[in-house]
């Protein structure tokens, strides 16, 4: 029952221009000419804005933009004039041209953000441990660099990733090229540009300090442009498809679209004190707020960090096995059930605050009823695998992929656990919930975009394997040591915090003072930097082996995918 | 399986979803819609989420900068403003929180981590001089500490040019900022940093504001002084021994 489309035999056409340029006829789209022109626009005004403010960081920004405007229309302009009278056909001898260009960069684009991500996360967990890191300047204080940590590895590092990915399979799922000309491009060098914005934005002081929404109004406009134009090449991408079914993938890659859209919109609701200023005031205040930030937060995690990385599971698991979906039916349940209850979990966040008991009670009733579609989503996952589990000795990608589900099953069952009130009155506040991300996010997120990287790379550079399975094998297990000391280190030093907290002694006065619950850490703190120097360690051990195998000479030959072997440059 | 071949099973009507991709895509939206409407839209109607307690005033000018420092060094990063109805966390920290006490923070900065302590009543808790000292650096006031150092703060003028600005944002958003107070921002913001200056008027627009050189050091309005004034009005502003707790049961 399941419409996987059919494995590795389909044909794989060349992102690349065709060397023939045939300029007779050429005329100029609507986009290519509607694009310029707005980035024209767009250059003066930023200019202008750049000219008036009073804020340097703004200013900064302000010709950081100009800059990158006055590029776009460079590029814009340079690539008509290369380019054939023609637009890039749809197909090649009936089989699809599909555009992998963007994806490439999307995919490289996740290597450098990740090992910037992990790195940052690395010299924070140092500052924790040896607090003379900070180095009393305001731009390498922790409160600066750690939302420039999580805003690296969670949408730079994971939304390139996602972007990337879901533009490869929409395309080789539907059977079609992605839609739009210049609109893919947009899409991703737009997003980088945000990141760019919203990184160099932190350790210059501009932030709403709204939890993993920190960029400020006119980063957030970007994006929103940007997220739109996303949503539309996907969509249309599907109405081209030659398959009759959207296969189960392309489901959570809209939900993630379409949901991160809404919870962008909402939660960033802001008034900018002027045009000529980066700061802003948010719309909602106090409770209010904090709902409708954790309503966004939660499901930054919910949507961003788990319905688009079930899509990759979705596509790359039984691509790499080479097996089915396990089962069809428990994809549909999984998806509705997952999207419908992850939404109600917010208030999870909120127990014990001023937020009303009811709020609080139904998140932790749908956190705890979430366990069960993130379940069925594991072992639909898992299953995938029934008949190749021999496949687990030899190929270290697809084991990576499988352990990414399996750290997808703990630490949904882990999320559950914490939220409900009595466990969450210890947890909370403590580095309990610092380790249970991170079980998520090393473990499912990365884990799982590392696969999907492993697998992409010769797929899309047409090489017959990886440069090397066994620097794969070295990449799993170091991090793995590292996620383990992380997670481990996190809940002892959580359960620890916490019950330092609320001890009593004997003659009823609390224990501790605050500071002896700090200074409790400092081993845990220290045990913790070791684990994230290891995962950064494998990290730089995979981009070593993208950059080598994407060197190699070597092209894939035919039956592993390549259509037309001939058109493949030995570069 | 047999009932696929004789009539349409739910399963096979899900194909209708499969084909059409803006159904899909209607269909996402609303069940995910449907969450967040039913946990946000009340907190706008209810009594205990829009109560209003007395005491509970607009942060003044300079405090109200101090908070966007605040803000701008990310300090919710490691320190929570919302004390839990704890036995050990209302000993340590002071009364619960109430929801009116951020009524007027946008954004709300309770945290979600206490790397360092809670800071919901920090107000008052320490001297003008600790908390200058612990800014410029923490360790020489508490030797375990492991928070950043902010020494530049103090060496940094306040830039004022924006307040009367923001507050007007604030009052479009329905902070009672009257005009009255827009037009008096900048004199209230430099009375309150100076001691000799006349306060009336700032005290009689933001009652039970603070009126004192915050930093220390009367040559400069740093952005110290206003991030201190900030933190000592923190959780100040409810007197407990007159509030009801009561009041908002219905």
């Amino acid at each position: 029952m399941t419409q996987l489309h059919s494995s590795a035999g389909e044909g794989h056409g060349s992102g690349a221009t065709e060397p023939g340029v045939d300029q007779s006829g050429k005329k100029m789209t609507f986009g290519e000419g509607g694009l310029a022109f707005i980035f024209a626009v767009l250059t003066l005004s930023c200019l202008t804005v750049a000219a008036k403010t009073h804020d340097a960081a703004y200013a900064f920004h302000a010709y950081l933009s100009a800059f990158a405007s006055l590029a776009a229309v460079f590029v814009i302009l340079n690539r008509y004039t290369d380019r054939p009278a023609a637009l890039p056909a749809l197909e090649i001898d009936g089989k699809p041209n599909y555009n992998f260009g963007p994806v490439k960069f999307a995919t490289l684009a996740a290597m450098f953000w990740g090992i910037a991500g992990f790195l940052v996360g690395v010299v924070i967990a140092f500052q924790l441990a040896f607090p003379w890191l900070n180095l009393d300047l305001p731009w390498t204080a922790f409160g600066r660099l750690r939302p420039l940590h999580t805003s690296a590895v969670i949408f730079a590092f994971g939304g390139n990733v996602l972007i990337g990915t879901s533009f490869y399979v929409v395309q080789r799922t539907s059977r079609a090229r992605l839609a739009g000309y210049l609109a893919p491009w947009f899409v991703v060098l737009g997003y980088n540009f945000f990141i760019v914005i919203a990184g160099t934005g932190y350790l210059l002081g501009i932030t709403q300090s709204k939890e993993y929404a920190e960029p400020e109004w006119y980063a957030d406009l970007w994006l929103t442009v940007v997220w739109v134009t996303y949503l539309l090449v996907f969509l249309a991408t599907l109405w081209r498809r030659r398959e009759p079914h959207i296969y189960v993938a392309n489901w959570f890659y809209l939900a993630f679209i379409v949901t991160i859209a809404m919870l962008h919109l909402g939660n960033n609701a802001a008034i900018p004190v002027s045009v000529f200023s980066p700061k802003s005031y948010i719309v909602w205040a106090g409770v209010q707020d904090a709902m409708v930030q954790w309503w966004y937060g939660h499901n930054a995690v919910g949507f961003f960090l788990t319905a688009g990385f079930l899509a990759i599971m979705y596509y790359f698991i039984p691509k790499r096995a080479d097996r089915p979906v396990y089962s069809y039916r428990l994809s549909i349940i999984h998806f509705w059930a997952l999207i419908f209850i992850y939404i109600w979990a917010g208030p999870h966040h909120l127990h014990y605050t001023a937020l009303p008991d009811w709020a609080q009670t139904l998140g932790m009733t749908f956190s705890i009823i979430l366990w069960m579609p993130s379940w069925g989503g594991m072992i639909n996952g898992l299953m995938t695998l029934s008949g190749a589990w021999d496949k687990l000795r030899t190929d270290p990608v697809l084991r990576m992929m499988v352990v990414s589900v399996a750290f997808y099953g703990m630490s949904t069952f882990e999320g559950p656990l914490m939220s409900v009130k009595e466990v969450n009155s210890l947890s909370h506040y403590t580095d309990w919930t610092i380790g249970h991300v991170h079980s998520g996010a090393l473990g499912w997120v990365a884990y799982i975009s590392f696969g999907a990287i492993y697998c992409l790379v010769p797929w899309l550079w047409q090489k017959r394997e990886l440069y090397s399975l066994r620097l794969v094998n070295w990449h799993f297990w170091i991090s793995t040591i590292g996620i383990v000391f992380y997670i481990s280190a996190m809940w002892v030093a959580g359960i620890l915090q916490g019950l330092m907290w609320r001890a009593y002694t004997s003659l009823g006065f609390l224990e501790y003072s605050f500071i002896e619950t700090v200074e409790a850490m400092h081993p845990f703190y220290v045990i913790r930097a070791v684990g994230g120097v290891l995962f950064l360690i494998g990290g730089l051990i995979m981009a070593f082996n993208v950059f080598m195998t994407i060197r190699q000479p070597e092209a894939a030959e035919a039956g592993t995918g390549i259509a037309n072997p001939s058109l493949v440059p030995a570069e | 399986m047999a009932e696929a071949a004789t009539k349409k099973s739910l399963w096979a009507r899900h194909a209708f979803f499969e084909k059409n991709s803006i159904w899909l895509l209607l269909g996402i939206l609303l069940v995910v819609a449907i969450g967040g409407l039913v946990e946000i839209v009340p907190l706008f109607y209810l009594k205990s989420t829009i109560e209003k307690v007395s005491g509970v005033r607009p942060w003044t000018p300079l405090e109200l900068a101090g908070r966007n420092i605040y803000v701008r060094e990310g300090c919710y990063n490691c320190h929570s403003q919302m004390i839990r109805p704890l036995r050990d966390e209302v000993e340590r920290y002071g009364h619960y929180s109430l929801a009116a006490e951020s009524m007027y923070d946008r954004p709300f900065q309770w945290g979600s981590k206490r790397t360092g302590p809670d800071l919901a009543r920090v107000g008052n808790k320490y001297s003008d001089e600790w908390q200058r000292q612990h800014l410029a650096d923490p360790r020489s006031v508490v030797p375990g500490s492991i928070m950043p150092g902010y020494p530049f703060l103090a060496q940094t003028p306040l830039k004022t040019y924006e307040v009367a600005d923001d507050m007007k944002v604030n009052a479009v958003l329905g902070v009672p900022y009257s005009e009255a107070m827009v037009a008096e921002a900048l004199a209230d913001l430099r009375a309150q940093a100076s001691p000799d200056a006349d306060a009336d008027g700032l005290i009689e627009r933001y009652p039970g504001a603070q009126q004192r050189d915050f930093d220390g050091n009367p040559k400069v309005l740093s952005e110290a002084d206003a991030l201190i004034a900030y933190l000592q009005a923190l959780g100040t502003m409810v007197d407990f021994k007159l509030y009801d707790d009561k009041a908002n049961i219905r």
